[in-house]
């Protein structure tokens, strides 16, 4: 998936892969973070 | 690797839990209360699917939290566990479920501010059901004398400030006042922070009596509720714990809260051990009480699946750790994991921080480790909403890293998961189902020589705070008394 110049909204899971994490990823492969967010489903 | 002394050896030398079951207030939990301010037809559908007391005590999963079964056993009990109820008793190893009626009775013994105004007919009723309460003590009954008509009790609802209460029957028998135009003070959150209040104490009566532990020679108390106490002008203020300690006759100590989101637990049960090491206490008290707005936050799920609204106990727990006394489970302060500041957000800094580095600091394996003891959130109360298996997912991380800790083969996950973890048998209470629910089975059984250490790992969401974007985590070993 090619992730440069696209817009991405960051949903996370505190038991899973957190909104900061998923962040980093896609920002290093050229994307803007439009939106992050954590859940925690319990 | 042998314990390495750390001032003196701090001992958990007991364990005990209390549940209620509450039916009759789950549409005051915060998903419930939210809905049926929506659409007041919301609660005909929660109500026409709670299940009966009978029911609650019998669910596997509060069986393995109240420890009449080891939660290994929930893996030969076919699913859904909610069919499988069959008899069992109120009082079990580990703690009492109360019913609804004594609770609410109980939630006046815990007020000291004329908060809960329990109709005449009720009280007197309910002051029987306590009588007969091992725990219960005449001047706690003498709350109950404090009543007010029907009538009285139907004029305070006409008042904005107060909320019914209300059995799972439908029967009305009193109501919970606030303070008009305070938010911190308003009905709904003093009943949240009574019901936290009644139950921790509850839970740590229960260890007091069964410890035969004289209330007056216990020195600190550390609360670790997710409530919030104050006023207007200091919300959150606190010190929960001396508000359990009174009612629990601990004249001798003072206390406060440990405030960690659901990592609560393990830092304060890191912290007594530290005021025991130190030498400063002797013997300290950690207890968390219920987290009210939790129940009822799957019903949408379980009203879906046409299952029962399975959110309705309402849980606490209390522990007793104390100076060394050469028989009890030690709280290894040399293994002390914490996710630090500096740590990062991602899985695998989380897991190094509270896993990794400690077991390797120690010497250790993960196979090492008899149990992990993590969240431990009852999946049949998160999966029909969508949450799936909370625990499950967290045992297979930790089987993740004893593979790339190259201790095991990646096709041996679901054993190691299975054999070090458990499932799920906690009710969704927060802090209440963070680790804590094991550390009962984990005494007993490295007591009787069973077990040899289990570790127990916490994890906070932080950010639903909105004061920063980070997750919280801490965890210890707890390990075989070396004299043992």
């Amino acid at each position: 998936m090619d992730l440069n110049g696209k817009k991405v909204i960051a949903l996370g899971e505190r038991d899973g892969v957190q909104g900061g994490s998923i962040v980093a990823c896609v920002k290093s492969a050229g994307a803007e973070v439009v939106m992050e967010f954590t859940a925690c489903f319990v | 690797m042998a314990i390495q002394a750390v001032g003196r050896l701090p001992v958990i030398s007991g364990v005990r839990y209390f549940l209620a079951h509450t039916p009759g207030l789950v549409p005051y939990g915060h998903k419930p209360m939210l809905d049926i301010g929506r659409n007041a037809a919301t609660l005909n559908d929660i109500v026409s699917q709670f299940r009966s007391y009978a029911d609650a005590v019998a669910y596997p999963p509060n069986r393995a939290f109240l420890g009449s079964i080891y939660p290994d056993q929930l893996r030969d009990i076919s699913r859904p566990w909610f069919h499988a109820n069959g008899d069992a008793e109120r009082r079990q190893p580990h703690g009492d479920m109360m019913p609804e009626d004594e609770f609410y009775g109980l939630l006046k013994v815990a007020d000291d501010f004329d908060i809960i105004r329990l109709a005449e007919d009720f009280a007197k009723e309910a002051a029987d059901s306590l009588r007969s309460n091992p725990l219960i003590r005449p001047e706690d009954l003498e709350k109950l004398d404090e009543t007010y008509s029907r009538e009285a009790v139907e004029e305070q609802l006409s008042e904005s400030s107060s909320i019914p209460l209300v059995l799972k029957s439908g029967r009305l028998v009193g109501c919970v006042t606030g303070i008009e135009g305070s938010s911190e003070l308003s009905a709904d959150v003093l009943l949240e922070n009574l019901a936290c209040k009644a139950s921790a104490a509850m839970a740590l009566r229960t260890l007091l009596s069964d410890r035969d532990i004289e209330p007056s020679q216990v020195q600190y108390v550390l609360n670790t509720g997710e409530e919030a106490v104050g006023d207007s002008f200091q919300r959150g203020g606190g010190n929960m714990a001396k508000a359990v300690g009174e009612l629990c006759g601990l004249v001798g100590a003072t206390g406060s809260d440990v405030k960690a989101f659901c990592c609560a637990p393990t830092h304060a049960l890191v912290i007594a051990g530290s005021l025991v090491s130190s030498g400063l206490y002797d013997r300290v008290a950690v207890i968390g009480g219920c987290s009210l707005a939790k129940l009822g936050m799957n019903y949408t799920g379980h009203l879906k699946s046409d299952q029962p609204v399975l959110e309705d106990v309402l849980g606490a727990f209390a522990v007793m750790v104390e100076f060394d006394d050469g028989r009890s489970p030690v709280i290894r302060l040399d293994s002390v994991g914490g996710h630090n500041i500096g740590a990062g957000s991602s899985l695998r800094a989380i897991s190094r921080t509270l896993m990794s580095e400690p077991l390797s600091k120690l010497g250790l394996r993960f196979a090492d480790i008899d149990k992990f003891a993590i969240e431990l959130q009852n999946p049949e109360l998160t999966e029909p909403a969508g949450g799936g298996d909370v625990t499950e997912r967290n045992y297979r991380v930790i089987a993740g890293l004893a593979v790339q800790n190259h201790e095991i083969e990646r096709s041996a996950i679901s054993n190691f998961s299975a054999k070090h973890g458990m499932p799920g048998f906690s009710s969704t209470q927060g802090h209440i189902a963070s680790a804590v629910p094991f550390l009962g089975h984990a005494v007993d059984r490295i007591g009787a020589g069973e077990m040899q250490r289990a570790m127990f790992v916490a994890k906070g969401s932080l950010f639903l705070g909105r004061m920063t974007q980070m997750s919280d985590g801490y965890s210890f070993i707890l390990e075989r008394n070396p004299v043992c």
